[in-house]
């Protein structure tokens, strides 16, 4: 209960940081990848304040086992560099720069109202959803097979 | 440079690294936005709320800002409803793709000194380079 009120607290904070930091303006956002136009660093600054922040916090926790409520610390594992990485970014950057959201900007300004962030907010969660489509249908297709199987499932 | 605004954007930056902290401090997870909200496609026992409270916390915020600062959500550019749908799908399967999006690799990441991390973000900002030169100069800013 406890995390699950953090969390619902660092969302709020995060999405005000968000708006009060321009990256909720896909013009701002763009003004910043436009490096050959008339660019705007404000956005390096969200990046400096943010990482300046966490760094200390991180190098805080490096030495503890579990969270302080005792939640297991779920770090990324993964150390290469691979094609995965980098054609997933490329992809990710070029939908960034032609529409100036990214995912957390765009599901914060939602609650605009604004049409435009629904379309993009909509292809987003298709684009999400589509990653993990293997998964779901492999999924879909055990619940069919179990199921003509007679196996009563309690999922 | 207008519209440079240093001092919100780093109090926006303190806020966003203050968030990320309380949820690794406190959570032991990592605030990156596609790696949440892409755990609740498949939902899985015991790893669903946090992540669904954490996306509540996101709107509601949103909700604080269209009241208390509407110019937050301010659009300033024009795209047509297929570029947009397009480049949201583009961001959405590319951030889980490469396992973070701009919060996880970019904030996250960097925080660690992961080097796939610096990696990713180096080629968000490229490929968004790329992808604002073709439209803003390519293309007319119309697509």
């Amino acid at each position: 209960m406890k995390s699950t009120l953090i969390a619902f607290i660092s969302g709020v904070v995060f999405a005000l940081g968000l708006g009060i930091g321009g990256m909720t303006q896909p013009a701002k956002v763009i003004g910043f990848l436009d490096f050959t136009g008339n660019w705007d660093p404000s956005l390096a600054f969200v990046m400096l304040g943010a990482i300046g922040v966490h760094s200390l916090f991180y190098r805080m926790l490096r030495n503890r086992s579990s969270s302080r409520f005792s939640l297991a610390i779920s770090l990324p594992t993964r150390k290469k560099i691979d094609f995965r990485l980098i054609g997933g970014s490329s992809l990710f950057g070029l939908g960034w720069g032609i529409a100036g959201f990214c995912p957390g900007p765009a599901l914060t300004s939602l609650a605009s109202g604004n049409f435009p962030v629904v379309i993009f907010s909509a292809g987003m969660i298709a684009g999400i959803v589509a990653f993990d489509l293997k998964e779901i249908l492999s999924l879909r297709r055990k619940r069919a097979e179990d199921f003509s199987r007679g196996i009563t499932q309690d999922m | 440079m207008e519209n440079f605004t240093p001092v919100a954007s780093l109090i926006g930056g303190i806020l966003i690294g203050l968030s990320a902290s309380a949820m690794l401090v406190f959570n032991g997870k990592i605030a990156g936005v596609s790696g949440i909200v892409g755990g609740l496609v498949i939902p899985k026992a015991n790893d669903t709320l946090w992540r669904a409270a954490f996306v509540v916390g996101l709107l509601t915020g949103g909700f604080i800002l269209r009241l208390l600062a509407p110019q937050a959500f301010e659009f300033g550019i024009v795209r047509s409803g297929g570029a947009l749908a397009l480049a949201g799908f583009m961001v959405g399967l590319g951030a889980r793709v490469a396992n973070g999006c701009t919060s996880g690799h970019g904030v996250c990441g960097i925080s660690r000194f992961s080097p796939r991390s610096i990696v990713a973000t180096v080629i968000f900002i490229l490929a968004g380079a790329a992808g604002v030169y073709f439209v803003n100069h390519l293309l007319g800013g119309v697509i």
